[in-house]
């Protein structure tokens, strides 16, 4: 036990433990994203709702002290935030990009977010409920798996569950399989009589749900209190997740990780000490400075097209006009 | 049943009547927002008003927050034009502030005039040098310039705070110790402080002036100049920019450094004309960049209505910095601003189809 302890204290496994922690949020978020894209519609209004999922969420937290009720209002704020989206570029036809950034901005830090923060009230308290591992004891002090994999939250196993159900949604299902010819070509799932304007409502909703999720999971485990701009850039890191998971769940988990690991680090570093010399703010930007790099070298590999990319990716649909 | 149709020509009235219906709706929602928050609708807008617009002084912080807005929105709409999404407005802005400051502070009391040239010079290489980031990657390597301009939004928040809090950088002020137990910026020498021009009793900064003159060259490089010409045909289709044999690639590397230079020289217009000093916590706080976003698209990438529509949202933005506090919420002014947004994108809907509610469409369809 006391060797496993000395392990579990190295500072590979606290930054891997850390990864799982920070690349959650992003795991919810890309996810739900994934959903929208393979449907055909971005949506770049990520962080706006993720930092309405997560103010909404904390309050209900703070008001109810159950996680599941506060997981589900998080998840109905962002889902309504993501309606407005879909409202404008499915039924009006509006520019998703342009869409996209103005949800960002009306939800965002200096917007929805934050007047809903000072309207409910929700700065400067704790959350009340703590989120803690369930295992038993023996799993979560065992060497390396223990701290990395089982002395998480519930949220996380839940992200895992989600991922395998995103996958087989996608390839398994004939709703997925619907979902992917809309995404890929609406004329002809038009043609085959499949509803897009449905399915790109829905799965753009279902995707503003999770980023709702993702959202909360700051602001109830993280980091459990509220603060203006909490997420800082998760949303935007989400959304070029999915580009580098080339649109597949399974890979979002480990780009998840992967960026998890960069955001965890300069709080890692900085309670150990390590590399004291070193500007914190180097570290801090490691996660944005590795966004722009992954992102490069996946746009190097090829056309964007040959990765996975949906074909009618930001692409109004109206009959009248295919 | 009603249908949707594409109008085959656009009439003049709906230029007019489809911004201001959209005005209308998002103050209409707003609204029904502050009703379910329980915040009085009426006293709220006259506050605005009267806080934004309503004397001399109101009028001239006006102008304070309609500044940096006017340069971000230009940056914006000088990219989004040709489709280019350049929303790193934000920390163009700040590298502009960075090297203005830096100018600023190297040419000390000495060189006169020289100053402010040299501060708008300065502005301009830092916010072109940090578009061009993102332009070169698009240009070269297709990569997502969204994604990798909002990136270097929080790399260069980060640069700033290093500057003054976390080093003892050129910027830094070192000279008392109370400075350097509380980090803070050099203060500009005076003549760094860019001059005012009064207007009888409205004082108009000297970046709002250049801004002005700005959007004026904007103007003309877009509408005036085969240049212009073909940033247009490409924003509008690629397919068909490159069927006529443009040249995409260094389109890209122009408009990107055009844009980032803009928002780099209201960088160093906020160090002149405002803060007379590299100030962390104000510049990031502000979020000029995204509101420059909000500007360019509501005036539609037209650099005249940039000003205007700057101005009045310069107007809201100082009345909501002036207001803040227990009965006035935060965040109001962000929430107006995305209103009016998604109010105009669904408003443009109307410009671009025709609502017609046909009773005889299905017999119609059947015959056709």
């Amino acid at each position: 036990m006391i060797l496993a302890s000395g392990v579990n204290d190295s500072i590979g496994v606290v930054v891997l433990a850390s990864a799982v922690v920070y690349g959650t949020p992003l795991l919810y978020a890309a996810l739900g994203e994934l959903l929208a894209e393979r449907s055909g519609v971005l949506n770049l209004g990520v962080e706006g709702m993720m930092l309405v999922g997560a103010v909404m969420g904390f309050w209900a937290d703070l008001r109810t002290g159950s996680p599941t009720v506060s997981f589900i209002v998080a998840a109905v704020a962002g889902a309504s935030m993501a309606l407005i989206h879909a409202f404008l570029v499915i039924t009006l036809k509006a520019n998703q990009i342009v869409s996209g950034l103005a949800l960002s901005i009306f939800a965002g830090a200096v917007g929805l977010s934050s007047y809903l923060a000072n309207d409910l009230n929700v700065a400067d308290h704790p959350a009340r409920h703590a989120f803690a591992s369930f295992l038993p004891n023996g799993w979560r002090t065992a060497p390396v798996v223990g701290p990395i994999l089982f002395d998480q939250s519930a949220l996380v196993y839940i992200s895992w569950v989600l991922v395998l159900a995103v996958a087989l949604y996608l390839g398994r299902t004939r709703p997925g399989l619907n979902l992917r010819a809309v995404g890929e070509s609406p004329a002809a799932a038009d043609a085959m009589g499949i509803n897009v304007a449905a399915y790109r409502y829905i799965h753009t909703i279902v995707g503003g749900a999770f980023a709702g999720v993702g959202g909360a999971v700051f602001t109830l485990w993280i980091t459990p209190q509220w603060q203006d701009g909490i997420t800082g850039g998760a949303g935007w890191i989400a959304i070029a997740l999915v580009i580098f998971a080339f649109w597949r769940p399974g890979f979002c988990l480990v780009g998840a990780y992967f960026f998890g690991a960069f955001s965890g680090i300069p709080f890692t570093f900085q309670a150990r000490g390590i590399l004291k010399s070193i500007p914190p703010e180097l570290f801090q930007s490691l996660p944005y400075v590795m966004t722009i790099l992954v992102l490069v070298m996946v746009s190097s590999a090829g056309a964007r097209r040959r990765l996975g990319a949906p074909g009618a990716l930001g692409i109004p649909y109206s009959r009248e006009e295919r | 049943m009603i249908r949707i149709e594409r109008r085959l020509e656009q009439p003049r009235w709906l230029a007019v009547a489809v911004p201001l219906g959209s005005l209308v709706a998002a103050f209409v929602v707003m609204t029904l927002v502050l009703l379910a928050t329980h915040h009085p609708p009426g006293h709220t807008f006259w506050r605005l008003l009267v806080t934004g617009f309503g004397s001399t002084f109101a009028l001239n912080s006006t102008f304070v927050s309609a500044t940096p807005l006017l340069f971000t929105g230009l940056c914006a709409a000088v990219a989004f034009r040709m489709q280019l999404f350049n929303i790193g407005g934000e920390g163009q802005l700040y590298a502009g502030a960075i090297l203005g400051a830096g100018a600023g502070i190297a040419l000390g009391n000495h060189s006169g005039w020289l100053s402010v040239p040299a501060m708008i010079g300065a502005g301009v290489v830092g916010g072109a040098a940090l578009a061009l980031i993102p332009g070169v990657l698009r240009a070269y390597l297709s990569t997502n310039e969204i994604i990798t301009s909002l990136m270097l939004n929080y790399a260069a928040a980060l640069v700033i705070d290093y500057l003054i809090f976390d080093s003892l950088s050129y910027w830094r002020d070192t000279s008392t110790p109370s400075a350097k137990v509380f980090p803070q910026g050099k203060v500009l020498p005076d003549a760094a402080s860019w001059p005012i021009a009064h207007l009888g009793g409205i004082e108009l900064p000297f970046g709002f002036l250049v801004a002005i003159v700005l959007a004026l060259f904007v103007w003309v490089l877009y509408s005036r100049t085969k240049f212009g010409f073909e940033v247009r045909v490409i924003g509008d289709s690629t397919r068909a920019a490159s069927y006529a044999g443009m040249r995409t690639r260094r389109k890209i590397l122009a408009v990107m450094a055009l844009s980032g230079a803009i928002a780099g020289l209201g960088g160093a217009s906020q160090d002149g004309d405002f803060r007379h000093t590299l100030d962390p916590r104000g510049l990031t706080a502000a979020g000029y960049g995204y509101a420059g976003i909000v500007v360019a698209a509501l005036a539609r990438y037209n650099p005249f209505a940039v000003c205007l529509i700057a101005f009045l949202l310069g107007g809201l933005q100082n009345a909501g910095y002036a207001l803040q506090g227990a009965d006035f919420p935060s965040g109001l002014v962000g929430v107006l601003q995305g209103l009016i947004l998604f109010c105009a994108l669904g408003g443009e809907l109307l410009t671009r189809y025709r609502l017609t509610i046909d009773r005889r469409s299905r017999r119609a369809e059947a015959v056709t």
